[in-house]
């Protein structure tokens, strides 16, 4: 624990802090471009200039410098206010004053530093620099002639997504940033670049001149576009959400978002589903909310009715439709719209043990069946930091390209009974093995023989439980906590040919097994769902209502409402609440905050927000692994569910991305 | 006091015998160097540092004192290796490419004799791309050390294994820092490195690295074998040594010799150049160093003794010793506007002052060259070298902003008067 003084205070800094560290840990703020808490060092940006003694008699960048014993650091002496206003004016001279037409206007790092650090006016008389567009694919625009070289982008792909697409060309002041041969960028993290970069060079396509960061309410929200419930925050303005931007939570997401996540926010607005439609002679007829809630008494399910929830719903809905149709006398409920049916006795041995965070310090890991890059990119950037910390991985499937180096043992889930010689041994003599089990191998039913693996090779020790299971929707936790699984998986319903199925957003379905069954679709989009249904109660998106998910790992957490549902529309709950006027049953709540307390008393897991415990994992039966994972369950990963499907970004994605075909630039 | 042919060191360096293996034993390399080895590391080290000599590539960091700082043994298993820096760019240098030409069996012995002395497995000779028939010589002297079992396995009978690699560059003037030289030996993009950690610690491919010159690890040998007493009689205190000078420029006989460290500069140009052209009285200014180092006005470089102190005291630098002698008919802010050129096209575009400084100093340059400037634009030139002057990752930004420094320092009239005459052109 080195003493350094910082400004005449003496403080005491972690061991390996830099002296930028110190700075802050001293409340000094220090100007930055380059540095990132998540990136390597640079130092290339010198702004964080301070003076240090003992040194050489000039400024010291401050990101590089380890603290040490007894340093002296000034940060407010005139050699540093000198060193920032001449850096900043050097940042400057090259950079286009075209601050009024820059989407990074208003939250841009180097217009608030150069106000806070830099001399008033110019003394650059010279011609600026230009730097020619280059084209990084349909989800991030450039204006390249704003960039300042801080190489944020080039060490955020490198580092953290894994794949060589951005770096820089040519030297000194022609050195400019692009990907190779201007290909689009393709990683399932690419757009994390654009928060990363701290002037307009790299912005939101999407979002182009859409608004000012000053105009947007902002909504603290949970992610549903996979099971990881990555934090973000939602800006609106009046009734649209117009962008979606991580938040940091180092439990969770750290400070990135997958580009499904961010992007896929313009489907809110396409397709929805704002007034009520009942079938009539095969046809879908708009109709009045009354019109729909008199079909659906005259249903009259009784007990025979079903609900099958949806990927991206919450669980307040999931928990009013447990009310409603257990008023009247049903527990028929499923969440597991493919035909899973993988045992949920459980719960631990379907969570994601390890946490999010935890699985960073694996040593060995068994990947079976999963296509982590797709299925939770946010997983693979963290499986990535554990590569680079040394650990092994093995994969069970069929190949992927993984962002790290890993040995593919096939895609026969015989392979689990015997596992080859190296993985055998690596996972033996790891301190820390881990086994993610994805959807692929849940389908294929190797949730038995992996958790017998987790026996034989003691995944779970002290301070360690190494057994994980990735989902792939955000409902998955919550709705397994609310008992949303039946023995049989949703077969159990069709079995059970009920009156009325209830669909929660439920668009995976198929529901040619329910044919006998009148659908009521409770949902948001113009989906695979509601071309089933019989009638159509419109709903909220997950931006629309307040709600708690639960992710992978069995972490709670709440989000907020940040705009209207469109039109008529209502929020989930409402519905189901009004249906059971319709139906002559009470579910025992009248508002929302009845519900959540119903909800707390009936799971109290779901009351607390932060991981549930769900015990020890079961004794290991004998099981015996067999099938061949032929495909993983996402066939494309910009369009996995309702909203990203009605996306305009996300089927650009997808076209010029995942199948190769090309855009014509507009010309500008 | 001038250096007599018994105590040069390069014996070949204008080529008049020819540079392989067996020239080079008749000229006493390679002769017993088992025998060198012997004495041991600790033994090699001290040697070195008795003797004085200070690196050749410019700054002048003790080169035995260099070698010391390299780990006595591996705790992790990581080698460690020594880099020769054979990247000669900086205008005003080429004593390596004399070296590398005609005496190569000096730099390959002294890479065997260094390499052994800091423990390291192998040597990458890092050569400067554009020296190509240099780098054919090189490669060519190595495969004969090799076949004379001179290198490699068992080098010199010494129970020592070594090897030499050539590397050649690309043809950029910053990988001659000796950190960027390391990241472009590694395959990467030139650029340097932040220190710490030093090379030392951890360098090429993250294992403990020596970089040094072609001239200090070529002189070693002989060193050895002369003895650190015979190295640090010439020179003055703290300057020892002899040194390969490289005069160009306005002088009758431009040339590479070397000379006794501290040979003051008219004896310098007097007995090896012939005198300047049209006499002292015509000279103007000297770079004494290389293109990185501010010039010293005729006046005070004329008895200056040329070694690091002394250029030192006339506020520039020995540098390389890469004199550059320009007389009256030189366009002195012209010349030093193509300095800036050349800097600003060789800035490696890592760190901002440095990227952005060294174009906006030449543009200053070149109009100040025209004239077409306002006599408050020469305070601005100052203040914008001071901003790049030490706040960049390595010492280019130094090097572009001092020769502007010297320039303003010693002609700040000429420029001034050029604006004045610039603006009554325009009135007229």
């Amino acid at each position: 624990m080195p003493k350094v003084t910082v400004d005449g205070v003496e403080l005491e800094v972690p061991a390996g802090a830099t002296v930028l560290q110190a700075c802050e840990l001293a409340g000094k703020e220090i100007p930055r471009f380059c540095y990132h808490e998540r990136l390597s060092i640079a130092g290339n940006c010198r702004m964080c200039l301070v003076e240090v003694k003992p040194g050489p008699p000039k400024p010291q960048a401050s990101c590089a410098l380890p603290a040490a014993e007894g340093q002296e650091i000034r940060t407010d002496s005139p050699m540093v206010k000198k060193a920032r206003e001449g850096v900043m004016e050097f940042l400057l001279i090259n950079h286009p004053l075209d601050c009024p037409i820059c989407d990074q206007g208003g939250e841009c790092d180097l217009q608030d530093q150069s106000v806070a650090y830099g001399r008033g006016s110019s003394r650059y008389h010279e011609h600026k620099r230009a730097v020619t567009e280059k084209y990084m694919g349909p989800l991030i625009k450039t204006v390249m002639t704003r960039c300042i070289q801080c190489t944020r982008c080039v060490r955020f792909s490198e580092e953290i997504a894994g794949v060589d697409e951005i770096g820089a060309l040519y030297r000194g002041e022609n050195m400019q940033i692009t990907t190779y041969l201007e290909k689009a960028s393709t990683h399932e993290l690419s757009a994390n670049v654009i928060d990363l970069c701290p002037v307009g060079a790299l912005t939101s396509r999407p979002y182009a001149f859409e608004a000012r960061p000053w105009e947007l309410k902002k909504t603290l929200s949970i992610d549903v576009s996979d099971a990881i419930g990555a934090n973000i925050r939602i800006d609106s303005r009046g009734r649209e959400a117009l962008r979606i931007l991580p938040r940091i939570n180092d439990d969770v997401n750290e400070e990135w978002l997958s580009d499904k996540g961010r992007f896929q926010v313009d489907g809110l607005t396409r397709r929805r589903l704002d007034r009520p439609w009942i079938r009539r002679d095969g046809k879908l007829v708009a109709a009045s909310w009354d019109e729909a809630f008199a079909a659906v008494a005259k249903v009259n399910p009784g007990k025979d009715i079903a609900v099958v929830a949806g990927d991206l719903v919450d669980c307040e809905t999931m928990f009013a439709a447990r009310a409603l149709a257990g008023a009247l006398g049903s527990s028929l409920l499923e969440g597991r719209q493919t035909g899973l049916s993988y045992d949920c006795s459980n719960l631990a041995a379907v969570n994601f043990n390890s946490t999010l965070s935890g699985i960073e310090t694996a040593d060995v890991v068994l990947i079976v069946g999963s296509h982590v890059r797709w299925e939770a990119p946010l997983v693979n950037s963290r499986l990535r930091k554990a590569a680079k910390a040394g650990a092994k991985f093995f994969v069970v499937g069929p190949e992927w390209e993984t962002t790290y180096p890993a040995t593919f043992l096939g895609n026969d889930l015989a392979v689990l009974d015997k596992l080859p010689k190296d993985a055998a041994d690596a996972l033996k003599g790891a301190a820390r093995p881990a086994l993610i089990l994805g959807g692929a191998g849940l389908g294929k039913g190797a949730l038995g023989a992996c958790l017998a693996l987790a026996d034989k090779y003691k995944l779970v020790r002290e301070d360690w439980n190494g057994f994980n299971v990735l989902h792939m929707a955000a409902s998955r936790m919550g709705g397994l906590m609310l008992g949303y699984a039946q023995p049989g998986g949703i077969a159990d319903l069709a079995a059970a040919k009920p009156k009325l199925v209830l669909a929660l957003g439920a668009d995976e379905v198929d529901f040619t097994k329910f044919a006998d069954s009148i659908v009521v679709y409770i949902g948001h989009h113009g989906d695979k769902g509601a071309h089933a249904a019989d009638i159509i109660l419109p709903a909220a998106a997950f931006s629309e209502k307040p709600g708690t998910y639960v992710n992978a790992e069995g972490r709670v957490q709440r989000s907020d409402k940040a705009v209207f549902a469109p039109g008529d529309a209502r929020e989930d709950w409402t519905i189901l609440r009004a249906l059971a006027d319709a139906l002559g049953v009470s579910v025992g709540f009248d508002s929302f905050e009845a519900l959540r307390s119903a909800m707390a008393a009936a799971v109290p897991a779901l009351g607390r927000e932060g991981l549930a415990d769900y015990g020890a994992l079961p004794k290991a039966a004998k099981a015996k692994s067999e099938g061949v994972i032929d495909a993983y369950p996402i066939k494309d990963f910009y369009l996995t569910n309702p909203i990203a499907r009605a996306s305009a970004t996300m089927q650009r994605c997808s076209a010029e991305l995942l199948h190769g075909e090309a855009f014509a630039e507009a010309a500008e | 006091m001038a250096l007599a042919d018994k105590d040069r060191i390069f014996t070949n360096l204008y080529g008049y015998q020819p540079w392989n293996l067996k020239a080079a034993q008749a000229r006493g390399d390679w002769d017993d160097t088992k025998a060198l080895l012997a004495r041991g590391q600790d033994a090699i080290i001290d040697e070195m540092k008795a003797s004085g000599l200070r690196g050749r590539g410019g700054a002048g960091f003790p080169t035995g004192m260099k070698w010391s700082f390299m780990p006595k043994e591996s705790k992790d298993g990581r080698p460690s290796f020594l880099v020769i820096n054979a990247d000669e760019s900086e205008p005003g240098s080429c004593k390596d490419r004399e070296i590398i030409r005609h005496d190569p069996h000096k730099l390959i012995e002294g890479a065997l004799v260094a390499g052994f002395a800091i423990r390291a497995r192998a040597a990458y000779i890092y050569i400067r791309g554009e020296y190509i028939r240099e780098a054919e010589t090189l490669s060519a002297a190595v495969q004969e050390a090799y076949a004379a079992k001179l290198l490699g396995k068992n080098a010199c009978g010494s129970g020592y294994d070594f090897d030499v690699f050539v590397h050649r560059g690309a043809g950029a003037y910053i990988c001659g820092e000796e950190t960027a030289m390391i990241e472009s030996l590694e395959g990467k993009k030139g650029q340097p490195r932040l220190k710490p950690p030093f090379p030392a610690g951890a360098g090429l491919y993250g294992c403990p690295t020596t970089v040094n010159n072609v001239e200090s690890i070529a002189v070693a040998p002989t060193i050895l074998r002369r003895g650190a007493a015979w190295f640090s009689s010439f020179g003055r205190d703290n300057n020892k040594g002899t040194k390969l000078f490289q005069i160009s420029g306005h002088v009758d006989k431009p040339c590479v010799v070397e000379e006794s460290m501290s040979i003051p500069f008219r004896e310098l140009i007097e007995k090896h150049c012939g005198g300047i052209r049209g006499g002292w009285d015509n000279l103007l200014a000297v770079i004494p160093g290389g293109s990185s180092v501010p010039l010293v006005p005729a006046a005070q470089i004329m008895d200056a003794p040329m070694d690091f102190d002394g250029l030192r005291e006339v506020g520039s630098g020995l540098g390389t010793a890469a004199v550059i002698v320009m007389d009256k008919s030189t366009d002195i802010v012209r010349a030093i506007s193509r300095l800036s050129h050349f800097y600003m096209h060789e800035s490696c575009g890592q760190c901002t002052p440095c990227r952005e400084g060294t174009g906006w100093m030449y543009r200053v340059m070149e109009r100040l060259r025209t004239g077409d400037a306002d006599v408050s634009e020469i305070d601005m030139l100052w203040d914008v070298t001071k901003q790049v002057e030490g706040h960049t990752i390595c010492a280019l930004g130094d090097a572009a902003a001092w020769p502007i420094q010297g320039l303003i320092r010693h002609f700040r009239p000429e420029i001034e008067r050029r604006i004045a005459e610039n603006v009554r052109e325009a009135a007229e």
